[in-house]
């Protein structure tokens, strides 16, 4: 209270000058930076859409691929994206939010938990190509399962995990400890508690990393290339065995070839493969608001 | 109703039988009480708490009468949150602590290797600091507790007698639908104590239960507090020394000395330790001369 500072009046001279230049110029780098970034992503959005959208119609939608770019179409990569993703989280969501309750809510603090939680990170950076070799090793020829879907969705799932992993730990991380003090101080037990108050509270957190997670990889191109997806596929696959392609092979095999028509045909693949991936991430950050809505409403 | 609760607390007698040995060979360690407390519910004896390498509690024996308030007094960092967490065993949730000397309740060790902690939590409920409700509507709250604990009575009936118990029923019979969350700071306390004795406990445990609440809604939590000491041991800690003269039947001062390491300085009937206290440090304590 009767604090004596040795400072006075007089030994504060602040260049109010320079001050408001360097001030100024942070905030004119940050606009320019921003300008750069987003034109760069306005001006390819839009050449994507003028070349892509006169192609996209019913018949685009709902035909094989062929050597006439005007009979060409896009199901058999839907169909295979579709196919794929719905196994790999089908194997990825129930094994990620297993292993990270046991790592968030049981493991106790050791050396081991650090180094396993430290290398859910690593992976969660490891190229993606590298997780192509692990499944044409693994899934591919060492389980024999061909290039199918089943060895696609595998290898996706094991791209996924990490992220899925980390995703849901942070979700259930951030439920409010006092909850779980509540539940255990009635004589419930761990799994009680995790079951009954934490995963419902964390469920909506979960979800977004899910679908997140997802989202990367319907986007993702490498691994399927390294285990040997087709690029040329007139059939939807029907078992889990069939071979099969994905959306962006089929962009690359149509941008590979030497007509304009199939440049523009891969166009059109883009635009779809970017209304998927908008919609789930849409869907994520609406989730996301929502929860974070209903908390600001607990506080107040 | 009292199926539950009366089966646990025969378990625990039962247990108690089989450690019998281990408990008499203690009881000549504990330090003098200040006074004797008869038939008592909870009896600690020399009762030492490490967390990790520091130590926090240092032989601490106290026993805590029957259907009484008895208050948990002290400087804040003298021990006084980690000695009642100490009687339901939630300090075991918290990593590497360590805990020598033993807990009875009723006779039984709660710290012997054969307790399950979750089995001691039913019998001793707690009420925390902050309000803690689920985030479920008030019926919820209070029918959970009992629900886990294979309750197989009417939930509705129950629910009920721990509103009404809480003095919390008038206020949200209307709507039991309503979210916890949705009562304000002292409604949800109150909640939080439906709550804990929905499942019928010997023992309730509180933490600083006003500490975020207002005037007004303080005065109502104490005056709940005589109230529900007809039927429950009631252990409360508490920074406001007036609380603690109003309400509760026993004080223990605690102090945590120079080495950090909480004791219990005095322990006592609450008239007598506030109106005329055995130990300098308690007269200097409770007249404001530090804290
Ligand atoms: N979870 C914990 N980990 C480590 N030290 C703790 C923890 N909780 C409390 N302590 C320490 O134990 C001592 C007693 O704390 P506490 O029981 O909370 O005191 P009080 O409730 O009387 O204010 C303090 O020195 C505090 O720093
Ligand atoms: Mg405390």
């Amino acid at each position: 209270m009767s604090m004596q500072t040795p400072a006075t009046q007089s030994m504060f001279q602040p260049n109010q000058m320079m001050r408001r230049v360097m001030g100024g110029a942070f905030v004119g780098v940050g606009v320019i930076s921003i300008l750069i970034s987003l034109g760069m992503l306005v001006y390819l959005v839009l050449d994507v859409a003028m070349r892509g959208l006169p192609w996209i119609d019913w018949q685009f939608l709902t035909s094989f691929d062929s050597r006439f770019a005007e009979r060409a179409g896009i199901l058999a990569a839907i169909a295979g994206t579709a196919f794929m993703m719905t196994m790999t989280i089908a194997v990825s969501l129930p094994i990620g939010v297993m292993a990270a309750i046991y790592l968030q809510e049981y493991a106790k603090e050791s050396w081991l938990k650090s180094f396993i939680q430290i290398n859910i990170s690593n992976l969660a950076g490891v190229p993606s190509i590298i997780y192509g070799l692990l499944g044409l090793t693994i899934f591919v020829r060492y389980m024999m399962m061909g290039r199918s879907v089943l060895a696609g969705a595998l290898t996706m799932a094991l791209l996924v995990l990490p992220v899925i992993v980390v995703a849901t730990q942070e979700a259930l991380r951030a439920v409010p400890s006092s909850i779980r003090d509540a539940s255990l101080a009635l004589g419930a037990t761990r799994s009680q508690t995790i079951w009954h108050h934490v995963l419902p509270q964390a469920f909506p957190g979960i979800l977004t990393g899910n679908i997140l997670a997802a989202s990367r990889a319907i986007g993702e191109t490498a691994p399927l290339v390294t285990i040997g997806a087709l690029t040329y596929v007139p059939f939807t696959p029907e078992s889990p065995l069939d071979r099969f392609t994905v959306l962006p092979i089929q962009i690359f095999n149509w941008t590979s070839k030497p007509q304009a028509e199939f440049h523009d045909l891969a166009a059109a693949g883009i635009v779809v493969l970017l209304l998927v991936l908008l919609t789930m991430n849409s869907i994520a950050i609406l989730l996301r608001q929502r929860v974070g809505g209903t908390s600001r409403r607990r506080i107040g | 109703m009292t199926m539950t609760g009366q089966s646990i607390r025969d378990m625990l007698g039962r247990r108690m039988i089989e450690l019998r040995p281990s408990v008499e060979v203690r009881a000549g360690s504990a330090l003098p009480e200040n006074d004797v407390v008869e038939d008592p519910v909870i009896r600690i004896s020399d009762l030492n708490l490490w967390y990790g390498k520091k130590q926090a509690l240092g032989g601490v024996s106290l026993s805590i009468p029957r259907k009484k308030v008895t208050a948990l007094i002290g400087p804040s960092g003298c021990g006084k949150s980690t000695l009642l967490r100490c009687m339901n065993r939630m300090n075991d949730l918290i990593p590497n602590v360590r805990v020598q000397g033993s807990v009875e309740i009723e006779g039984a060790n709660i710290y012997a290797s054969t307790i399950d902690p979750v089995e001691v939590r039913r019998v001793v409920g707690m009420v925390f600091q902050k309000p803690n409700p689920f985030p479920k509507s008030i019926y919820e709250n209070v029918a959970f507790g009992a629900r886990i604990n294979g309750y197989k009575g009417d939930m509705d009936e129950l629910v009920e007698q721990a509103l009404r118990q809480a003095a919390l029923w008038d206020e949200v019979k209307d709507d039991l639908k309503k979210s916890g969350l949705a009562l304000s700071g002292g409604q949800q306390q109150r909640l939080c104590i439906a709550r804990a004795i929905a499942v019928n406990p010997d023992v309730v445990l509180m933490d600083e239960p006003c500490s975020a609440l207002d005037p007004i809604a303080t005065q109502r939590i104490e005056d709940l507090m005589r109230e529900l000491a007809e039927r429950y041991t009631i252990v409360i800690v508490t920074h406001n020394l007036q609380q603690a003269a109003r309400v509760s039947d026993r004080t223990a001062f605690m102090l945590a000395a120079d080495d950090l390491v909480g004791r219990l300085v005095e322990y006592g009937a609450t008239d007598q330790l506030f109106t005329n206290p055995k130990d300098e440090r308690t007269e200097a304590y409770i007249t404001g001369r530090f804290g």
